[in-house]
This record gives C-alpha cells, sequence and structure tokens, in this order.
C-alpha cells in the first residue's frame, strides 16, 4: 500500500491540536510532524484532521426498500459526509430483528468497503411492540444498540424486560421516543405554525413523556440507555438530570434539529417533514446549548431517504425523513460553531465510544487506526441538488453551508475525495 | 395570480371582490342569468374531496359567465387507481384550462398545484387550513344585512381547529374590523392561538346577548372532531344553537352556518329554518362571489 502524507492540517492529537503532516502506511498513522513525505501527498492547510465521523442512526433502507437507498448507495454518501462508520436502523422490511439480517447488512458494508455499517437491532420482534426481538442472537451477531427506531416501545412492561435482559451484557437500549396517543395524526410540531396551517401537531410533550417514564426505568434496571434525536428544550433537561443522577444515559440530536425550526413547513414542502419534527426556536437554542455543554453526547443524522416522487405530494401525505450524511458536517460547524477539539468529540469521539467502535473516534496519534477526515471549517459551498445518496430529500439542496468535507479514508483507503474543480 | 387564503388581503380587495359579487347577484336576478364575460375559457373543477354546494356553486358560477368547465370525481378516476395530485393536475393541465379550482383533504395541496401547473387556482377548501370563497360569502351575507362588519361582534361556534372555514372566516370579518370571538371547548380550539386576532371562551351563554352574529361550524365527525367531547348530547347542551339560546341573542342578530348541517347537533333546525337564519343567503352569495373572483382571476386578459 501507498504512503500518503496529508500536509499541513490543524491534526487532533490526543495532546492536542497542532499545525503538522501525518504519515499513513497500511492503514495505521506512522508518523506526525514537520516535513514529511509520502507517495501520495494531500493538502490539508487550512483543514482540520481528525478521526472520521461516527453516526448512531441513519437508515440504508436495506432490505426492502432500496429504490430510496442501499447499502452501496448510504456507505457511498456516508464517506462523501466524512463517515467512517454508521450504524442502519432495523426498520426495514423485514425488520432486523434477528441475528441473520443484522450479519446481512454488516457483511455488505464490508463488501463495499466505504464505511464500517454497524446495525443497530430490533428490540421488539416484527418492530411489533409485542414480543421481545431474537435479543441474544442480535447480541451474537455484534449487535449493541437495540431499538424500534420510527416507533416508541409503548409497553412500559416490554422495555422493563428488554432492559432487565440486555442490562447484564450491557447492551443499550435506544429509543424514538413518540407517544403515540399524543403524537396521533400529527404531521409537524404542534403549535403557532400547525395551528395556522391546520395541520394535526406532534407536542413537544409526547417525546417528553417516553423520555421521563424511560428514565425511571433506567433507575429501576440500570440498562444503558440512549435518546434518539432530542428535539425539545424539554427532552435536554430531562437528560441533564438523568446524568446529574449518574444514570447511564447517552443522548444524539440530529444536524436539522440545530439548524431549522417549524416555520420552515410554511412553504409546505417535504423536505421539512421529519419525525420528530422541527420545533419551536426557542427549542433549537435549548439543543445547540445541550450539545455545546455535552448533555447532548454527539450529533447523529438520522439520514432518512425517500424517493422524490414520494415527497413530491402535499405535506400531510408525505413520509417522514430527510438525508443528511453529506450534509451533516457543515450544517453543524454552521449551526453550532463549535471549535476544533469540541467538533470532532461530538461528530466522533463520542459516538464511537458510545457504539464501542474501539477502531473510530480516535484521536490522530502513532499507531492510531487511519480512519480519518480533513475537514476544511471555512469553505462556502452550495450543496448540490443529487449527491451520492440516491434520495435528494434535503432542505439544503441547493443552499449554502460554510464547512466542506475534502477527504474520508477508511482504514488508510481514501473512500472519499472532494472533486477538483 | 391565484386566490389561495384570504390571509395576506387587506379591506380594499376584499370590499372589492364583495362589491363585483354583489353586482354579479344582480346578473344571476335576471331572466337569462348569464354574461359572456368568460366566453371561451375553460375552468376546470378539481375536486378531491367530497363535495355538494361548493362544487355546483363553483360550477354554476363558471357558466354564468360563459365558461366552460371541466371536472371529475376521484371515486370514478384515476386518482383511485393510485395518480398522483402532481400527475392528475398535469393531466388535466394538458387539456388546456384557463384555470383549475382545486379542494383537498391535505393542507397546501392548491399552493402545490399552482406550482406545477403556473395557471390561476382557486383553493375550494385544503384540509383544515382555508376556504376563502367561503370567507367571502359569509362576510357578504353579514355585509348586506349590517351595512358594513365594521364593529361588529361574531362569535365563530364549534370545531375551529379542524375548521378551514373557521380560518377563512377569521381573515375576513377582522380585515374588514369586526371583533371575533372563538367558543368551544378547549379541546377543539387550535392548540396555539398567540397570532390570531380573536378572542376566546368556552362559555357561549355567558356571550349570547353581547353577539351581533353567531357563525355556528358543523362537528366536522371525519376529521376527528368528535373525539373532541365525551358525546353529542354533552356538547349539544353546552353548545348546541338551540332555541331557547337563539332567543337570547340580541334583536337584530343573525346565525350562520357553512353547510351541511347536522340538524339537532350544532343547530336546531327551528333555528336553522328561523327568520335569524342567513344559510340561503349564504348559498345564494356562494355563486356571485365565486363569479366575482373567477371573473378577477380571468376576466382581465380579454
Amino acid at each position: 500500500m501507498s504512503s500518503i502524507v496529508v500536509k499541513n492540517g490543524l491534526v487532533m492529537t490526543s495532546d492536542g491540536s497542532t499545525t503538522a503532516d501525518i504519515v499513513i502506511e497500511d492503514g495505521v498513522v506512522t508518523a506526525v510532524g514537520d516535513d514529511l513525505t509520502g507517495e501520495i501527498s494531500i493538502d490539508a492547510s487550512g483543514c482540520w484532521v481528525g478521526p472520521s465521523f461516527v453516526d448512531l442512526h441513519v437508515h440504508f433502507r436495506e432490505p426492502g426498500q432500496e429504490w430510496k437507498e442501499d447499502v452501496a448507495s448510504g456507505s457511498a454518501a456516508a464517506a462523501a459526509g466524512g463517515f467512517g462508520a454508521v450504524v442502519a436502523m432495523p426498520n426495514t422490511t423485514p425488520a432486523i430483528d434477528a441475528g441473520y439480517l443484522a450479519e446481512h447488512i454488516t457483511n455488505r458494508g464490508a463488501e463495499v468497503g466505504l464505511c464500517d455499517v454497524f446495525v443497530a437491532g430490533a428490540l421488539t420482534e416484527g418492530r411489533d411492540g409485542k414480543a421481545l426481538a431474537h435479543l441474544d442472537d442480535l447480541w451474537d451477531a455484534g449487535v449493541r444498540i437495540f431499538s424500534d427506531d420510527g416507533d416508541s416501545v409503548a409497553d412500559a412492561g416490554l422495555l422493563r424486560r428488554a432492559m432487565e435482559y440486555l442490562q447484564a451484557r450491557g447492551g443499550i437500549v435506544a429509543q424514538h421516543a413518540e407517544d403515540s396517543g399524543l403524537a396521533a395524526g400529527g404531521h409537524m410540531h404542534e403549535g403557532v405554525i400547525s395551528s395556522q396551517l391546520g395541520i394535526s401537531g406532534l407536542p413537544s410533550v409526547a417525546e417528553e413523556v417516553i423520555i421521563a417514564r424511560d428514565l425511571q426505568l433506567v433507575e429501576l434496571t440500570g440498562c444503558r440507555y440512549h435518546v434518539q434525536h432530542v428535539s425539545t428544550a424539554g427532552s435536554v433537561a430531562l437528560v441533564a438530570a438523568a446524568k446529574d443522577k449518574g444514570l447511564p444515559v447517552t443522548a444524539e440530536v440530529c444536524p436539522h434539529h440545530l439548524a431549522l425550526d417549524h416555520t420552515l413547513v410554511l412553504g409546505m414542502s417535504g423536505s421539512a417533514k421529519m419525525y420528530p419534527p422541527l420545533r419551536d426556536e426557542s427549542d433549537v437554542v435549548a439543543l445547540v446549548a445541550g450539545l455545546r455543554s455535552g448533555v447532548i453526547d454527539c450529533v447523529a443524522t438520522d439520514h432518512a431517504p425517500h424517493s422524490a416522487n414520494e415527497k413530491e405530494v402535499p405535506f400531510e401525505e408525505a413520509p417522514r425523513g430527510v438525508i443528511g450524511l453529506e450534509t451533516a458536517a457543515g450544517v453543524v460547524n454552521d449551526a453550532v460553531g463549535l471549535e476544533s477539539r469540541a467538533f470532532f468529540e461530538r461528530m466522533s469521539v463520542a459516538p464511537a465510544e458510545i457504539l464501542g467502535a474501539a477502531a473510530h473516534g480516535q484521536w490522530v496519534d502513532l499507531g492510531t487506526v487511519a480512519n480519518l477526515v480533513v475537514f476544511d471549517p471555512t469553505e462556502e459551498w452550495v450543496v448540490p441538488r443529487h449527491g451520492a445518496s440516491k434520495s435528494s430529500n434535503t432542505p439544503w439542496a441547493g443552499k449554502p453551508l460554510t464547512g466542506r468535507v475534502q477527504l474520508t479514508m477508511l482504514r488508510g483507503v481514501v473512500t472519499y475525495q472532494k472533486a477538483t474543480s | 395570480m391565484s386566490l389561495l387564503t384570504l390571509e395576506d388581503m387587506n379591506a380594499v380587495e376584499i370590499t372589492g371582490l364583495l362589491d363585483s359579487a354583489q353586482n354579479f347577484l344582480e346578473v344571476l336576478d335576471r331572466p337569462i342569468p348569464k354574461v359572456p364575460a368568460l366566453r371561451g375559457k375553460t375552468v376546470a373543477m378539481m375536486f378531491f374531496e367530497p363535495s355538494t354546494r361548493t362544487k355546483l356553486s363553483f360550477d354554476r358560477a363558471a357558466k354564468a359567465l360563459s365558461a366552460d368547465t371541466l371536472s371529475f370525481s376521484p371515486s370514478g378516476s384515476s386518482v383511485s387507481k393510485g395518480e398522483s395530485l402532481k400527475d392528475t393536475a398535469k393531466t388535466v393541465l394538458a387539456m388546456g384550462p384557463d384555470a383549475m379550482v382545486v379542494r383537498h383533504k391535505a393542507t397546501g395541496a392548491p399552493w402545490r398545484v399552482a406550482d406545477w401547473t403556473g395557471i390561476p387556482v382557486v383553493n375550494a377548501g385544503d384540509g383544515a387550513h382555508h376556504h376563502p370563497t367561503q370567507g367571502l360569502l359569509d362576510a357578504l351575507a353579514i355585509r348586506q344585512r349590517f351595512g358594513s362588519l365594521d364593529g361588529l361582534h361574531i362569535g365563530i361556534l364549534g370545531d375551529i381547529r379542524h375548521s378551514r372555514v373557521a380560518r377563512s372566516d377569521i381573515d375576513a370579518f377582522t380585515a374588514l374590523g369586526a371583533k371575533v370571538t372563538l367558543i368551544a371547548p378547549r379541546t377543539l380550539l387550535p392548540p396555539t392561538l398567540d397570532s390570531w386576532n380573536v378572542e376566546t371562551t368556552s362559555d357561549l351563554d355567558g356571550l349570547l346577548h353581547d353577539l351581533d352574529v353567531l357563525y355556528t361550524l358543523r362537528i366536522q365527525q371525519e376529521r376527528g372532531a368528535g373525539s373532541g367531547f365525551p358525546s353529542i348530547a354533552e356538547y349539544v347542551k353546552r353548545f348546541g344553537v338551540t332555541s331557547a339560546r337563539a332567543k337570547r341573542l340580541k334583536a337584530e342578530a343573525v346565525v350562520l352556518h357553512p353547510g351541511p348541517m347536522n340538524r339537532g347537533v350544532e343547530i336546531a333546525a327551528s333555528v336553522a329554518d328561523g327568520p335569524r337564519s342567513l344559510i340561503t343567503t349564504q348559498v345564494r352569495n356562494g355563486v356571485a362571489v365565486r363569479m366575482a373572483v373567477l371573473f378577477s382571476l380571468l376576466g382581465g386578459e380579454q
């Protein structure tokens, strides 16, 4: 394998950030210093060089909905967004509720080779919320995060059993917090805009009552618990209080919830529709503050591809979800403005640690596995209408962002390099 | 130009349309109630939701202006075979209409059709969002009785949460200077009313003596209104416009209802058919208002 030198970037080492060159050989970082050379040279002047991003929440739609996305196109989108590892959600057809299904997806990810594809297993069989999924079988297939994402586990008794069962092994229960009764019929955030549009809303409290209930069960069972796509100020407060108590709780936030609010729905575009919905401006402020402070551990995209014809319908009839892998870093950089180390903490180090992915989220030192990203925090660019994903349902299509991924590397192999214009 | 909402219209613009409608009412009284204003124009009636009065009213209005009409009903058409709204709109567009009248159960559908087709669209009711011609015809009925809406106190009663009529009525009534009070249990009010220029109460009986107009909305079972109160009987007891309640209104006060009525539920038959009722006036105004709207969108090109 040829040696690669990445020159003049701000390198995120475990001792701090330093402007330096790094050399990558045989998939690991073999030198950090000045005036280094290699067979392939990459200029990273003005860029941050750090561990490639880790996304705990993507939908690759395989198996069952490959017209929206598949492991190959999703992996390409991940690489283009600077990601080295993703966790594919199990709300596929069939749902990933057994080990062989999880293995299939992991293997597909390895075949494609553009990012490490981890799998979240369903918590309940068929994601029906009635009986436990094949948790041991999934565990043996390498699954560490369990979720019925797309729906909450409504039955608290069943959730308690899942937590008790997984606690001893260190598994994580991840919850899409949405009370089905409070959210019934909702298409957007319940508030001033939904009232004006006459569209039924998902109130903030629909998310918060589930988190509050679940945290009581975490206290009872001691199971690790991860709140998916936190979207309200109240949820941030609940997570903060749980962490103060010392409960084993983590949380993620989506780029779109950090940058946009429900006024976007006034345009009635399908690209403004996702669950949880875009909330009030005050929620956006609380989420940004939560990510800065670390109450919210990490960013996760909830990358949810849908084809153009599925989204090009009246708002209430549009399926939920937006894609996010290729814009995540730029959006977070724009909306939150984290300094470089905090940026990599939230985008890579923390999610890798939650996932237990040892080769990811490592500061760039001698001997570190070269899962790296080169990110220019100042480049201004316009998001193309079509990217590497099969789908293009993003509110940022055609919109400007500041901060762009230049290069992504997986075990020393370049998986994405920005086209030189 | 399209007519999708009254939200962004001021008193002068609304008054202009009402004046025009008043003139068309005179046309409808003629022995031959037809003028050649839109001869050669074609209006497509795209009703994706059931409708009797609005559809007939637009059809009558277009024909009274000598326009041709195209129409379909979703149950017997390609829509029932799963055709998308966009494809249906493009298909109808290819037949060359000059304007479309769109009713759809989803908020915003007429806006999407206007974007996709580029021709004038009249919103004939979208979801629980807007129904601008209803707002105009209601304002016209009240203006005919009182001369002006300025300073009137109008109570809008019932399922405001699920009502496109209420949203357009509020736009029209407040633009013309009326004070509007929404009367409903909390469950039938929109979740947030922060930006609304209205007052609210759940005490109908306490307000009756102060109202010039009592606008009664239909309980829309099909939109889930029924889950907003314990039973029809309890709703009628607290919010039904019974003859006893009608007697407690001011002497000159009037009662309106957009139809179709649930007689004996939100309004008693004796009130609907009684001297305070403007219900048939509303229907008649509907034709004239839609003539005014179609003429304003298509008449200027001649």
